[in-house]
């Protein structure tokens, strides 16, 4: 929060920050496997409780009102309060972010599983039990793969909002980039702004191999991709 | 007595003023400082955070709305606009602001400009996909009643995505009252201010669960407003 008063806001500072990333390769690669591991770790736990869900309830086309209520109230709760609140529930610094992070990365994953799964054509299911195939032949070879697209688009949005929140819970002790991006007093804004480079670039990493993800899955069957 | 002697007779804990008691050991939930703390810092935070928030989905409206016409006259303009504001998305919000602060400084506009660039990528999609929703024959019978292309846009292609597009103002006003919390990291204005004050000052809770119960109450409310005014705008759809 302290701004350091000798830091001249101008377009010079974009060469100072990639001066910064290429000065300090260390420092930013030792915060990006932080920013990873807590990033990584919620996602996972997030997919976990969230993907089973939403498949199961799309597949038996309940919970609709789970699946929208969970959405909606997901996006009402601020990053932010979300950090801060954890804070409250538990004070070991990678376990509360890391709740956050699930809470926040749940909601998406959730809500696309449902109506990804939900919304598959009603004929083409009704077809294959037409064909004789069981309730489990037609989740897992008709509804899951015509889901797949919304599953991991899905995917992709609570991975930008964990990668990016992850950053805003270095002020909860998160560790990550965040530490340099609220820490100008040390890293001048040079390095704030080459450490939010760096996330940038973190997220549009993840977010195209995502896509890459769900481009290389369903070339098979998509054709209007 | 010498005067260090008095001195040593004090107490050796720091005085925290007139906190009370409960503010003073950090209980849970203490009702006495919100009371006492409404009107010098819930109260302004809430105003700025609406403010913050009405102004950016008021411009992002307008951005994306102008956007979203030229890309249904011009098909192949959506790609790009469409390319645009999903990068724009992907960038973490804290990295955002603190990007743009090299260029507007530490200033409202950093903030605003952030917080439009998130809503665009929101209501660009929503306002192009409820014109696109629109069924042909609809517009056909337009254009065959006389209606010109710029009549038929305003008298029955925009109402009649009046519904898709009030889904995306709900998503992207109660994003920005989210996202906005972060710009306390950059000015010292919105809900986000006093969360950040009680997270880094020792994690004083009181603060932390009005302002963030604040933060959550307004997006509800928010939203609710906007459900209320998509159905007093679409009247034929509740009959």
């Amino acid at each position: 929060m302290i701004r350091v008063l000798a830091d001249t806001f101008s377009w010079g500072t974009f060469p100072d920050a990639i001066r910064f990333i290429i000065d300090h390769p260390g420092l930013l690669w030792h915060k990006s496997v932080q920013h990873l591991e807590l990033s990584g770790a919620a996602i996972g736990i997030a997919l976990l409780l969230a993907l089973p869900l939403g498949i199961v309830l799309g597949h038996l086309g309940r919970g609709s009102f789970v699946a929208i209520s969970v959405s909606n109230l997901g996006r009402a709760l601020p990053s932010l309060v979300l950090i801060a609140f954890a804070l409250l529930v538990s004070q070991h610094f990678f376990v509360n972010n890391m709740l956050a992070l699930v809470v926040l990365g749940v909601p998406p994953i959730l809500t696309n599983a449902y109506f990804g799964i939900e919304g598959v054509d009603r004929n083409i299911v009704e077809a294959a039990r037409g064909m004789g195939m069981s309730g489990r032949d037609i989740l897992w070879r008709i509804e899951f793969p015509l889901a797949l697209p919304l599953i991991i688009a899905g995917i992709r949005i609570a991975a930008v909002f964990i990668i990016a929140t992850a950053t805003i819970a270095a002020i909860a002790g998160g560790g990550g980039l965040g530490d340099i991006i609220v820490n100008q007093a040390t890293y001048r804004l040079a390095g704030v702004v080459g450490a939010s480079l760096v996330v940038s670039l973190i997220a549009f990493g993840v977010a195209f191999l995502l896509t890459l993800t769900r481009k290389l899955l369903t070339r098979s069957y998509v054709s209007a991709d | 007595m010498s005067a260090f002697a008095v001195l040593a007779q004090q107490p050796v804990i720091p005085d925290f003023g007139t906190g009370s008691k409960c503010e003073t050991e950090n209980h849970t939930f203490c009702a006495g400082w919100v009371a006492d703390h409404w009107s010098d810092t819930l109260q302004p935070a809430l105003l700025q955070h609406i403010k913050l928030a009405v102004i950016a989905v008021a411009i992002g409206f307008v951005l994306a709305f102008a956007a979203a016409l030229v890309a249904y006259r011009y098909r192949r303009a959506d790609q790009p606009i469409g390319l645009l504001s999903d990068f724009l998305y992907t960038i973490p919000s804290l990295a955002l602001f603190q990007l743009l602060v090299p260029l507007t400084g530490l200033t409202v506009t950093t903030v605003e400009v952030a917080l439009v660039s998130y809503t665009l990528l929101i209501l660009y999609r929503n306002i192009l996909e409820g014109l696109k929703g629109v069924p042909a024959d609809v517009r056909e019978a337009a254009r065959g009643m006389g209606l010109s292309r710029l009549q038929s846009l305003v008298r029955v292609e925009l109402p009649l995505a009046v519904p898709s597009i009030m889904a995306g103002v709900r998503i992207a006003t109660v994003s920005t009252i989210s996202i906005a919390t972060i710009a306390a990291f950059v000015i010292p204005e919105g809900l986000g201010r006093p969360i950040y004050i009680g997270i880094t000052q020792d994690i004083f809770k009181t603060e932390i669960i009005a302002a963030g119960g604040l933060a959550i109450l307004l997006a509800l409310a928010a939203d609710a407003l906007l459900v209320m005014l998509g159905r007093a705008l679409t009247p034929w759809r509740n009959a």
